[in-house]
């Protein structure tokens, strides 16, 4: 029986994952028509007719996975490492009749390569449905505070 | 130590016919040069008159260092000032945009100035009688840059008062934007979307070169272009549409003996594009009812003519890039000699179908945003070359590809498309416009 405790476990997992460079796992957190959504609007609605830094599926999300491993993904040399400082996700549905998890978290998000360090804040947004006994994430939006402002390169996830 | 300020001479021997002088990307004082007379001599662009729609909007750019604004008058016609108060010198407008309502009123002291820049008023005016003050250049109101051109939209200003005319300044080059607006069924463009936005830790012309740079992409994006043709080719299984994102990937991936083909064009001053024949853009499915709409509207002929135009990356000297055929425009703004702000804006085709400004805005965010993976393959590379210039052991940048050792200067040309010819004209544009006007300029300072 899927409750709050098991989004909010599953919640500190995904951060855990990413946080050890553990892609391919991280990738098998998504529902095959899952998406990565990263807003470029204050409360933006739509994520394909309003203009976006990431609105990616599970191909595009492979692709970024792999890029990061290749022999000739000369921005990854020295590589990006990353750090996520999650608040406690606050639960916004919790329906396993409807096959509806949704759960906002605020945190702080800090990416890392050779001498360099940025940190970044925001709020994500989990939807999350129900797979056999485990949950899958249906749509991650990662929106940031400060999401109009112009950033250096972002190579991992938030 | 200054080497350059006042010495037409030495800036202009940092350019060779096939050589470039670190100094013009790495050197603070070349830099500062740029922003004092490169830019004011040039037409920059300024904004879109979409995003002026009605009567109190107003929008803020930088020419150079300067702060300017644009307006759209109570009477429909568009102006543009030096943002700052006559006063004291506070910005008037300090959000990228917005509405002002009838008129601008200074935050400091209240001020206020009609949206065609006019003073409107000054509280306890009596305070200035007698006093001269309407002999001052403060008593005209925001100080107006005279040397504007609204070209069907585009918002250009040069703020030098002498200088080359905006037709002779871009000439043919313009046909880059008529494509660019033709392409929509009803000929109009307009801004919806916010820009995106991305820091450049390297100079400015890094940026404006790349864009005709056609020995690159196969190198340089294989790492994000390339691992996207290889990941949908292991997973595409039995289907048979390749999806949108592949399309826009894909062709990055091109190679050089289709770049030499494609072709490069180059107009005088600096301006040039790639993607004569055809382009990376070209093989696009068609999106339902889009043709239908434009042979509606223009014709049979006219509408293939237009949608068989594809050109690739046009560069509007001295720091914007158009690319007609997805509608983005990338603006390069200079911040410091190391420092670039990239903002990349999509136009929507007006009464053309979603989906291709669904296309514009997806190729925008893969392409030109700071979670881009061809973005970070570029500014590695412009990152790795501003570290790399301090280098005292070669102090020039080659760009000797197909030189064929008499080019002439300030002509329209059409060449083989991996030839570095688009670089030089835009280093023959820059050695012009820099020192242009130089030397009688000093002499009126001393």
């Amino acid at each position: 029986m899927i409750g709050e405790n098991t989004i909010t476990d599953f919640i500190y997992r995904e951060a855990e994952l990413l946080d050890t460079m553990q892609w391919q796992a991280w990738l098998d957190l998504f529902h095959p028509e899952g998406r990565y959504w990263m807003p470029l609007e204050w409360q933006q609605q739509d994520p394909v007719l309003q203009p976006s830094l990431m609105y990616e599926d599970l191909l595009l999300l492979k692709v970024r996975v792999e890029r990061l491993a290749g022999e000739r993904t000369f921005s990854q040399k020295p590589k990006s490492r990353c750090h996520h400082l999650l608040q406690a996700p606050r639960i916004v549905a919790c329906d396993p009749a409807a096959g509806m998890f949704k759960a906002r978290t605020s945190y702080i998000y800090t990416e890392t390569r050779g001498d360099m360090l940025e940190r970044y804040s925001g709020w994500a947004s989990h939807e999350l449905v129900q797979v056999g006994d485990a949950l899958k994430i249906k749509l991650k939006r990662v929106d940031l505070v400060n999401f109009d402002a112009p950033f250096g390169n972002i190579q991992l996830f938030m | 130590m200054k080497r350059y300020g006042g010495n037409a001479h030495a800036i202009a021997a940092l350019v060779r016919e096939a050589e470039v002088h670190r100094d013009v990307y790495v050197d603070a004082e070349i830099f500062e040069l740029e922003m004092e007379h490169l830019f004011p001599n040039s037409w920059v662009y300024v904004g879109h008159a979409s995003q002026l729609a009605k009567p109190g909007d107003f929008i803020t750019a930088n020419i150079g260092r300067q702060p300017v604004m644009a307006s759209r008058h109570t009477d429909g016609s568009i102006h543009v000032f030096y943002n700052r108060c006559p006063h004291k010198g506070v910005k008037i407008a300090s959000e990228p945009c917005g509405n002002t309502g009838k008129f601008f009123r200074c935050p400091y002291h209240a001020w206020s100035f009609k949206t065609d820049g006019s003073l409107l008023a000054i509280p306890l005016k009596k305070g200035y009688e007698g006093t001269g003050f309407g002999d001052t250049q403060a008593n005209e109101g925001l100080s107006r840059v005279r040397n504007v051109v609204i070209y069907r939209d585009f918002i250009f200003a040069r703020l030098s008062d002498e200088g080359v005319s905006f037709e002779d300044y871009f000439g043919e080059s313009l046909s880059t934007i008529d494509n660019m607006v033709d392409r929509s069924p009803e000929g109009k463009l307009a801004v919806q979307a916010t820009p995106i936005r991305y820091m450049h830790t390297c100079n400015w012309k890094m940026l404006v070169e790349n864009q005709t740079d056609t020995c690159h992409p196969m190198v340089a994006h294989e790492s994000s272009a390339g691992t996207a043709v290889k990941v949908w080719k292991r997973e595409q299984g039995d289907s048979t549409e390749t999806p949108m994102a592949v399309q826009l990937y894909g062709p990055f991936m091109s190679p050089y003996e289709f770049y030499e083909q494609s072709g490069i064009r180059i107009w005088p001053n600096g301006h040039g594009h790639t993607g004569v024949a055809n382009s990376i853009h070209s093989n696009y499915s068609d999106i339902p009812g889009y043709l239908d709409q434009m042979v509606a509207a223009y014709g049979e002929q006219r509408a293939h003519e237009i949608l068989g135009e594809v050109r690739h990356n046009t560069v509007y000297f001295p720091n914007i890039m158009v690319k007609g055929a997805v509608q983005i425009l990338r603006n390069f703004i200079p911040i410091a000699v190391d420092k670039t702000l990239v903002e990349s804006w999509v136009y929507r085709l007006v009464g053309a179908p979603d989906k291709l400004y669904e296309r514009a805005l997806m190729y925008n965010r893969f392409i030109n945003a700071p979670t881009s993976i061809v973005g970070h393959d570029d500014l590695e590379m412009y990152e790795r070359a501003q570290e790399g210039l301090k280098s005292n052991g070669n102090q020039w940048v080659n760009l000797r590809r197909l030189y064929d050792g008499h080019e002439e200067q300030d002509v329209t040309a059409v060449i083989n498309g991996t030839s570095e010819r688009q670089m030089r004209n835009q280093f023959h544009a820059w050695a012009k416009f820099i020192t242009m006007g130089m030397d009688e300029r000093i002499e009126a300072a001393e």
